[in-house]
Formats: C-alpha cells, structure tokens, sequence
C-alpha cells in the first residue's frame, strides 16, 4: 500500500505537534513527512485539505458479540462499524458465548480479528476476571494474557465481591494489566432500568439509584490504595461523585483511570419520556449536572478516556416493553461526531485533548505502545473532517444493529477513514 | 367536543379543560347508569380488545361494562407474564390487532410505557388501564369525579394519598390530575416506601398521618401488599397497621368530615379498619359506581372522535 496524504492537519499528542503537512506511506511504513511532497511515485493521492491525521484511535470498550450472539454482531461487522467510526482499534468485552474466559477463546477473538476486514482494524481481547463472569472463581488471567487480552474485567456485570475483587487486582498486577470495573452494587440495582431520581418517578419505572455505583467504585479504591502496583479502571463512568472519588483518588497518587461514554456526556435521563429502548443502557444516562460533570472532568484530566461501550442487539430484541428491554446502544460510528459537537465545539476539549482520549490514553492503559508518527515507523492513523456537519441516519450505521438514539442528531465532525497493517480503508 | 389527543395514556400533561370534558361526560353517563335501561347506542359497530396482561377483576369488569353500555362489541384478551415469557412479542401482538380491524384497545400491563408503545404500533385508540408503576388514568378521573360529586369543585381542596406511594399507580394519576384542576395534594406513608423526588412532582410529604389529618378533606386510601414487606421495605403489617392504618380514633380528630377513599381491593384493618371503610363518609362504593361512569365517557370521547 502506498499513498501519499497531501496538507493533512498531523496532530500527534506523543510530539505534541500540530502542523499542515503531506505524509507518504510506502508499504505501510511511513517514509517521508514533509511540507510539500513532489515524488511520490505511484502512490495513491488523498487529499486531505486540512483535514486531520492523528495516531489511530482505539475504543476499548466494545461489545463485538462474537462468539454466541452474532445475530447481534460478529467480528467482521463490528471491525467494519469501527473502521467506519475512524478507529483502528477495539478491545472487546468478555460477556460473549462462551465467555472470553479461557485462552482458546481469546485467541479465538483475536485471530479472527487479523482476518476481519484484512486485519486493518486491531481486536485486543479483554479477558474475563473470573470464570464464567459469574464472580465465584479467578479466570486463567496468565494464560488470557499470554493469548492477547490486554486487561480484565466483567463487564455486564461488576466483581461485586470484594474478597474476589481484592484478588483480581493483586494477581492481575503481577503482570501489569488493569482489571476494569463496570461498577454496580447489584443489592441495589435488581429490576432497575433508568436512572433514580425525578424522571423514573414520573415516568413509573424502576430507578437505578447513582449511589449503587459510587460505593462500588469508593470500595474498589480503598482495595486499591490496599494492594501493590494494582491498576483500577472504572468503565463507563456517569455521576459527578464518581468522578469526584476518581479525582481524589488520583490526586492520592493511586493508579486509576476511567472512561466515559459519549452518551453519558450527551444524553440526559429527560431521553426516556418517550420510554424508547435505545435510551435504556447501564448505567443509564443520568441528570443534567451529571452531564456537565463528565464534560468538566475530560477538561481537568479526571477522565482519561472516551470509549463507546458499544452494545449491539437487533431490532426485535430492543422493540419491547422498557423494563423487558436488553440494556446498550451501539456507539462506533457516532463517538466522534459527538465527542467533536459536545466536547471540541463548545472548548471542553482541545483537538489534541480529543486525541489523547480517543488514542494515545486509552493505548497506555491497556498497555499497547504509543503509536509514533514519524519517519520509518508503522502506519497507524485515523483521518477525519473536525467540522463537517452530518445527520445520523441508524440505517446508513455499518455495525449488525442500529440501536442507536440519536437517529437524526447533527453532529459535527466525521471520520475519513483509516490507515493500519499495512491497508488503507477509505469511507464513502 | 373532543380530547386533544386520540389515546388516553396518563393524566400527566392532560388540559384541565380536558380533564373538565371528561369529568362532565362522566356525569351524564352516571345519569344513564340510574335509569332501568343502561344501554345507549353511540360506540354501535366499535370493536374495542382490552388487552390484560395482568391480573385485574374489577379493572377490567369495570371497562368491560362500559363498553357494553355504550353498545361496543368486546373482545377479552388476558394473558399473566411479560410478552417474553408468553412467546410473543407486544409487537406481534399489537400487529395482530391491527390486523383483526380492532377500533379500540384497553390495555392493562406490568411494564410502564407499553400502552405509549402500542399507542405507537396501532392505529386505534389506546387507553392506558394501568402499566406498571407509572399512571393508571381512569382511576385517578373515578377519583377525581367522586371527590366533585361529594365536594363539589376540586379547586383549593387538600387531598393526601396514604400508603405505598412507590408501587402506586394511583397515587401518579391523582397527583397528575388533581394538580391540573386546582387541587391541593399530599402524600403520606413511610419513607421506603416513596418514590425519590416526589415532592418534585408538587405535592408535600408527610410521614405522620397526624400531621395530615387537621387539613386534609380527603384521604385515598392505597393498598399496602404483603410482598413489600418480604422485599425489606416495612416490618410488619402490624407496625404499619399501627403507625400509617386509617382507623376511626385517627379521623375523628379531624375539624371536619374527611372524605375516605380506596382503590380497591381493601385489606380491611390493615391500611384501613373496617369501621372507617364502611364509616359514613366513606365514597368507596361511589368510586366503583363512578368507574364506569368514567370510563364511558373516556370511551365515548375518543371513540367518537375517529
């Protein structure tokens, strides 16, 4: 693969550089970064006019479905909504049929990701923390790294005990990955389906009260600050004590980290009036000052990490009764557009800041090396237009399903394509 | 006259001009109800379902003679579990419907929000009969349209809802309706058992029925199921019996005659003692009576509209 990428806009967190300039890949491998390039052979021309080209973004929260529910989405569909989303990397969740709780499956994932879509988009599995994610027994944490998971967690569902969860964060720190958190004392939550509070009283459904996740995230640091060279990641984070704990706790100098995603820094409880299912996910969007919350903490650092918890399910499954309805929403393709219109736009974030979130961040945590820009290394690069203007249609969406809630929202801000392996994938 | 909207959903955001025309239309159909022949003609060649996807006797006998009263053809579809459980869809069932030309549906869920999304999947007119912890409006306007009988206007009178505010329906009906015809309203029970925020729906909380007592001109007396207590919410029955129980020494400290009220079905000398239920100032047998008054004229008013 050979192209040459004229005035791109490179913004690259590891130099801190941001300059217009033109890029040649050959093979692949970036050969020349230079103001004005005349011979580029026969390589292939993208015209970028100003449009940016930053390290390869990566969402490390995905759920890919595959194996056990791809009628929901496999890893070929799921690589394809990423790479349509303007990432190069995923790392998906564990909840899948038989869980990512053994090394054959993990390698499983993580080789059929090489194949999907020419391998140009990178899967990371992440491994299950206990067997089964049923929180009884430590998964085979060794032998899943070994096969490529890059952390642990099991999400869907939180390591509720905490004798379990003190375990999982000493045995997972022998070998540097980080046990990720999806957080929720489940004594608290059985039956709810949206956030607690004025809304779920209105609206007459059982409510999920914030506090459920704040404890557990409050407890999982005390172990923490409890336990040696432990990494803690708190996934999908959505109320303002729970950042306020995380913000202290880094403070403290402990090593934690955390996520957000883009609905949970645009979307309100007020979205369930209408009961649509696509506003039903866990945690469930919360209050307007929760929203704001999220927005300041990516501004102050307490958020290191913009990640989609991309939850595919089908059409049928989602048109239900609320309370029937599976929790999630698909997130690949829309994060950056919302993450440009509620974050860039309005100053919570610096283009370079987006970046850092959506790539260089996000990498260390999961303990993938930075991606450098430079002469002679790889390339591994997301394109994107910052301010074009685009209407979401859920059925132009790449991913199986199209539970999405922001059918007909303008965002601003959309992907070009990506270049990774070796390929280049340009979207329509 | 007609209702601004074509479904019947919640009492939440309906116009006290609308909830006047409903209120009124119940009168003259009470009216009907007293004279030897019940029947008038006006829904003659409607075909209305009600739909129950939940255990309910008088609900549903109450909206069937409705029905029948105003000369409907009737359908009774009742089936207990959630749509997962029984196999079909609420979708393939509401498709079903559609497809069987039905002009109305009653619908009776445990989820809140699926008669909204029937009302989204069918053409035909959806009256919401209870879903799940959200509004159940007939019974708020079968309150409403005994509390005007009794006391004449609804405007600046005080009306507490006691007991189980959380799980109830009810007390979201009342609170929505009364508040829009000028009423004053409270809610009164134990802690654990009110849903969060509720005074941000506009209403005071009480948690002594003695401090409700010397303003209150009427009581709507809720309901309280054993399987809360089993859930960890309440002790006893007998605690709450003691501390919360509508009994006869508590109301007669009142300045004036409360009006009692109860949805139904009564656990008598539980949340209330039977000397009260069947107490002089009891309307409880009214309500029932004014239920299908109500609901003919719910019927009447978006059955007519098409």
């Amino acid at each position: 693969m050979n192209v040459i990428l004229k005035r791109a806009r490179l913004i690259d967190p590891v130099q801190q550089c941001d300059t217009v300039t033109d890029i040649l890949i050959v093979d692949g491998i970036i050969r020349k970064i230079a103001k004005s390039i005349s011979d580029a052979g026969n390589a292939q021309v993208v015209e970028m006019h100003g449009a940016i080209a930053a390290p390869g973004f990566i969402d490390m929260h995905v759920h890919l479905r595959e194996p056990g529910f791809e009628h929901k989405e496999t890893i070929v569909t799921g690589c394809t909504s990423a790479a349509e989303g303007g990432f190069t990397a995923v790392c998906c969740m564990p909840n899948t049929n038989p869980a990512i709780d053994d090394e054959s499956v993990a390698r499983h994932v993580h080789e059929e990701g090489k194949r999907a879509i020419e391998g140009i988009v990178d899967v990371y599995p992440i491994g299950a923390v206990t067997k089964g994610r049923k929180g009884e027994e430590l998964a085979p944490m060794a032998e899943l790294a070994a096969a490529g998971a890059v952390g642990f967690s099991d999400d869907g569902a939180p390591v509720a005990n905490a004798g379990m969860m003190r375990s999982a964060l000493e045995y997972s720190a022998m070998f540097g990955r980080p046990v990720i958190q999806h957080a929720e004392d489940p004594t608290m939550t059985k039956g709810g389906c949206m956030h607690e509070g004025r809304m779920s009283t209105l609206l007459g459904l059982p409510g999920i009260a914030p506090v459920a996740e704040e404890m557990m995230i409050g407890r999982d640091i005390m172990l923490l600050r409890y336990t040696s060279n432990a990494r803690y990641h708190v996934a999908h984070i959505s109320t303002r004590t729970s950042v306020e704990i995380v913000r202290n706790a880094k403070r403290e100098g402990l090593a934690v980290t955390c996520e957000v995603t883009p609905h949970h820094f645009t979307l309100t409880d007020e979205a369930v009036t209408t009961y649509d299912t696509n506003t039903k996910m866990n945690p469930p969007l919360r209050t307007t000052d929760d929203v704001l919350a999220m927005k300041e903490a990516l501004r102050d650092g307490t958020i290191d990490v913009i990640a989609t918890d991309h939850a595919p399910h089908t059409i049928d499954e989602k048109e239900v009764e609320y309370t029937a309805a599976p929790f999630g929403i698909v997130g690949l393709e829309t994060a950056l557009g919302l993450a440009m219109a509620e974050l860039v736009e309005p100053g919570y974030l610096t283009l370079m800041q987006l970046v850092e979130k959506m790539s260089t961040n996000p990498r260390r945590i999961v303990g993938l090396p930075a991606i450098q820009i430079e002469e002679g290394a790889p390339a591994n690069l997301t394109l994107f237009r910052p301010d074009v203007r685009w209407t979401v249609d859920i059925a132009a969406l790449r991913s199986k399903s199209k539970n999405s809630p922001f059918h007909g929202r303008a965002l601003v801000g959309k992907a070009m394509g990506i270049i990774n392996n070796g390929k280049i994938r340009l979207n329509a | 006259m007609a209702l601004e909207s074509r479904h019947l959903l919640g009492l939440e955001g309906v116009s006290k001009e609308d909830l006047t025309l409903i209120l009124d239309t119940a009168r003259s159909f009470r009216e009907v109800l007293e004279r030897p022949i019940k029947k008038v003609p006006p829904l003659q060649g409607k075909t209305i379902v009600n739909l129950f996807f939940e255990n309910s006797t008088r609900t549903r006998i109450s909206f069937e003679l409705a029905e029948r009263r105003l000369s409907a053809d009737v359908v009774n579809f009742a089936a207990s579990g959630s749509s997962v459980s029984k196999g079909e869809t609420l979708k393939d069932t509401a498709r079903n419907i559609e497809a069987m030309k039905i002009d109305m549906v009653v619908i009776r869920h445990q989820s809140a929000g699926a008669p909204h999304f029937l009302s989204r999947v069918v053409r035909a007119n959806v009256i919401n009969a209870g879903d799940g912890l959200h509004e159940h409006p007939t019974q708020g306007l079968l309150d409403m349209m005994t509390l005007r009988e009794k006391h004449g206007s609804l405007e600046g009178m005080h009306v507490c809802v006691v007991g189980d505010i959380l799980h109830s329906r009810v007390a979201r009906s009342n609170i929505h309706g009364l508040r829009t015809m000028g009423a004053d309203v409270s809610v009164c029970g134990p802690s654990t058992l009110m849903p969060p925020s509720i005074e941000e729906l506009g209403v005071r909380v009480y948690h002594r029925l003695e401090d409700v007592i010397p303003s209150v001109d009427a009581l709507n007396v809720l309901r309280i199921q054993l399987e809360r207590q089993h859930s960890g919410l309440f002790p006893s029955l007998r605690e709450y019996h003691r501390f919360f129980g509508v009994t006869k020494e508590r109301v007669d400290r009142a300045p004036r005659p409360i009006t009692i009220m109860h949805p139904g079905p009564i656990n008598r000398d539980v949340e209330i003692s039977a000397d009260v239920a069947d107490g002089e100032h009891s309307v409880i047998l009214e309500q029932v009576t004014n239920g299908v008054a109500v609901r003919m004229a719910v019927l009447y008013l978006l059955g007519s509209s098409n």
